[in-house]
């Protein structure tokens, strides 16, 4: 077959807006790691907050949230779609150039309004759904013409099959523009103003928040992220996708089961009962995909473990699926109503999504710019594959100290919220927890200005590569990972 | 069963709508019902729409990010009851456009936060929380009473809330701008006022202008208060 593909003209794939949105997303990593940096320090010292309405707390806690998920997440995920879509497709992007070049902007534009709408004071408060509805609309446009791109690429494909990966990219799409649409409904109060109210209130409104606010981490940040995984292990490894079967089951039992999960956001709240338990029933059972894609991605290792001792890169993104594992297990758990009782509105909540942010999300995106940047800028190897490992290491014990520290804060704030006395009154007032968790804020900030500094030398590496004399690589063999992957 | 897979792997339409209706599911069976079934939201006395001023300061708390750090929704637990009061009831925020429930409590739940402390002590707090409760970690807000209110567009603010289902009436709207100005002038004559929105909080002002602080209060001390819990039989209370 190999020798078929080899026989037809070689395709001319776009690249370069693959290169820019590596850069943009290598780029915004280190905004969000900066700001999250701050205002972590905003939470330990508070006179950093300089009683400035810009520089507060709650405005930038936003920028933090949206830099991290939207423009370092989504650039990677955007940039790493094009280039996988295309390679497994054997097809250059559909819509030519100046469509790519219009959503690579018009992202950017997005994320850069966003991040000053939220300074200047333009918030519709819905978490991770900030921006205000004239955005919302800019990036609906987007988000459509990258549908398109993404669409018309696997319609104009010359592999009879589509790849897995790129049905975890296409159910990370089109779910995506369904949660922006239906959640950001809002009537703006006039044509002329920014301030919109939403169409939902109170309990409704609750549910379709965190019905788009869990899914943005299912879709956004699990399925997209997932697509990646099925790409770049496997070519970093050199082995096919462990299981086929496995990937379809997981596939089709995951977007089913995540889109229920979001109730567990309102235990005990007055969201009714019934949804509570329907939503808490559902986030347990999304435990088994979860653990399917993992199993998927770490088995796809076999007979090339050899190779996490030589490919730091490679280690990035198996760590990346053991977070996964780690934090796709903790969710079911914390989605129990009664550890939900000890565990909501404490830091455990902060530290379990840190774990997927930093530990899946960050190391997925870490491994496989690590293998793509010297393959899109025509390198022989990274500058450094020491300063990798470093990388890695700092990176990694960044995490543990972040998430150790707010579990522990977290369990010690639910514990005293609860405790009472030895006459049955509260025992402690809301303010000795705040005091209590300062040595544990002080510790998660730690763990962040060392994934700032991994960052950093991340950063640093790939300035170097790409600034290095280019090398006649030899040109990438024409197997579609889809004929690796097998049956 | 995995051959019939290929329907889907080589067909990108099939697989669109595929993902389409598999995802659609959970969305309607969980969201869907909260809109018809009618007691999702109790029927109780004393809810009423926001106050010129208190909807003005509810925007100020959206824009300022306050629902980052403060929850508004006491669970049905008994510590949460003991520590805030009443558990929060959805028919408290049937007006709530959009809610502000929270999802981290960095500092206290204000769900009934409303009436717990005196004016003063409100335009001290935000002015200077570490003066009030040295060991608190809130941002300072000294700019909110510096920083005269926008009020010339509250009836556009009413109307679209109108349009959204809160039921704010044409003399509710017309009465808007004189509303908000009684409640920020202790000399004013509140009757009408108090008459349209009952248990609204006159703040003291400055005396010259109101200004976003006036308003911030003047939400903060309404929060919680307007149902009576105690003339509230738990059987209406149950969903």
């Amino acid at each position: 077959m190999s020798d078929h593909a080899l026989a037809e003209p070689r395709v001319v794939y776009n690249d370069a807006v693959v290169k820019k949105f590596v850069v943009a997303s290598l780029f915004w990593a280190i905004v969000a790691f900066l700001v999250g940096c701050y205002i972590a320090a905003e939470l330990t010292w508070p006179a950093l907050n300089l009683g400035l309405s810009f520089s507060n707390f709650g405005r930038l806690r936003p920028v933090h949230t949206s830099a991290a998920i939207f423009a370092f997440g989504g650039s990677a995920l955007l940039g790493t779609s094009f280039y996988v879509v295309q390679r497994t497709c054997r097809a250059r992007l559909f819509g030519g150039e100046a469509l790519a070049n219009f959503v690579f902007w018009g992202y950017q534009f997005f994320i850069v309004m966003a991040a000053l709408s939220y300074v200047l004071g333009f918030s519709q408060s819905k978490e991770y759904a900030e921006p205000e509805w004239h955005l919302d609309l800019w990036l609906t446009v987007v988000w459509v013409c990258y549908l398109l791109i993404f669409l018309g690429t696997i319609l104009k494909r010359s592999e009879p099959h589509i790849y897995v990966a790129n049905w975890f990219y296409l159910a990370f799409i089109v779910t995506i523009a369904v949660l922006h649409i239906v959640n950001n409904a809002a009537i703006p109060i006039s044509w002329y103003s920014a301030k919109s109210y939403s169409v939902y209130a109170g309990v409704q409104d609750a549910l379709v928040q965190w019905w788009y606010g869990h899914n943005a981490v299912g879709f956004f940040l699990t399925a997209g992220f997932l697509g990646m995984m099925y790409y770049f292990i496997p070519k970093a490894a050199g082995r096919p996708v462990y299981s086929y079967r496995l990937s379809i089951v997981h596939f089709w039992t995951l977007i089913f089961l995540y889109i229920w999960a979001g109730p567990h956001h309102l235990h005990w709240t007055a969201l009714p009962d019934w949804t509570q338990t329907v939503g808490m029933a559902f986030s347990i059972m999304l435990w088994m995909p979860s653990w399917g894609g993992m199993i998927n991605g770490i088995m796809t290792l076999s007979g090339a473990w050899d190779k996490l001792r030589t490919d730091p890169g490679l280690r990035f993104s198996v760590t990346a699926v053991g977070f996964y594992g780690m934090s796709t297990f903790e969710g079911p758990v914390m989605s129990v109503r009664e550890v939900n009782a000890l565990s909501h509105y404490t830091d455990w909540t902060i530290g379990h999504v840190h774990s997927g942010a930093l530990g899946w999300v960050a190391f997925i995106v870490f491994g496989s710019f690590y293998y793509l940047i010297p393959v899109l800028w025509n390198r022989k190897a990274l500058y450094s594959v020491r300063l990798v490992a470093w990388h890695y290491w700092i990176a990694t014990l960044g995490i543990v100290l972040y998430i150790v520290s707010m579990w522990v804060a977290g369990i010690m704030e639910g514990l005293m919220w609860r405790a009472y006395d030895k006459f049955g009154f509260l025992q402690y007032s809301f303010v000795e927890s705040v005091v209590a968790i300062h040595p544990f804020f002080v510790i998660r900030l730690l763990g962040g200005v060392f994934f700032l500094i991994g960052g950093l030398m991340m950063v640093f590496n790939v300035f170097m590569t790409i600034t290095s004399e280019s090398t006649e690589r030899p040109r990438e063999p024409l197997i579609a990972p889809a004929m690796l992957a097998g049956a | 069963m995995f051959i019939r897979h290929e329907f889907f792997e080589k067909n990108a339409i099939f697989l669109l709508i595929g993902t389409l209706v598999t995802i659609a599911i959970g969305g309607i069976v969980e969201i869907v019902p909260l809109f018809t079934i009618e007691t999702t939201v109790e029927h109780v006395d004393g809810m009423r729409p926001y106050s010129p001023l208190e909807l003005r300061g509810r925007d100020i708390y959206v824009r300022e990010g306050c629902y980052l750090c403060h929850s508004q929704q006491i669970r049905t637990l008994r510590d949460e009851v003991e520590r805030y009061g009443h558990y929060s009831i959805a028919a408290e925020s049937m007006y709530d456009h959009p809610f502000q429930w929270g999802s981290k409590r960095i500092g206290p739940d204000l769900a009934r936060v409303g009436g717990k402390y005196s004016n003063d002590w409100h335009y001290a707090h935000l002015h200077n929380a570490q003066a009030v409760v040295p060991e608190s970690i809130m941002p300072h807000y000294g700019f909110l009473a510096e920083t005269p209110l926008e009020t010339d567009d509250i009836q556009s603010r009413m109307k679209a809330l109108r349009t959204v289902g809160v039921p704010y009436t044409d003399e509710d709207i017309a009465n808007a701008k004189a509303d908000l100005l009684t409640q920020a002038n202790p000399d004013a004559d509140s009757a009408k006022l108090m008459g349209r929105y009952p248990k609204a909080n006159i703040v003291p002002g400055n005396g010259h202008e109101v200004t976003e602080a006036d308003a911030l209060v003047a939400y903060l001390q309404m929060l919680g208060t307007l149902v009576n819990f105690a003339d509230t039989s738990t059987e209406r209370l149950q969903q």
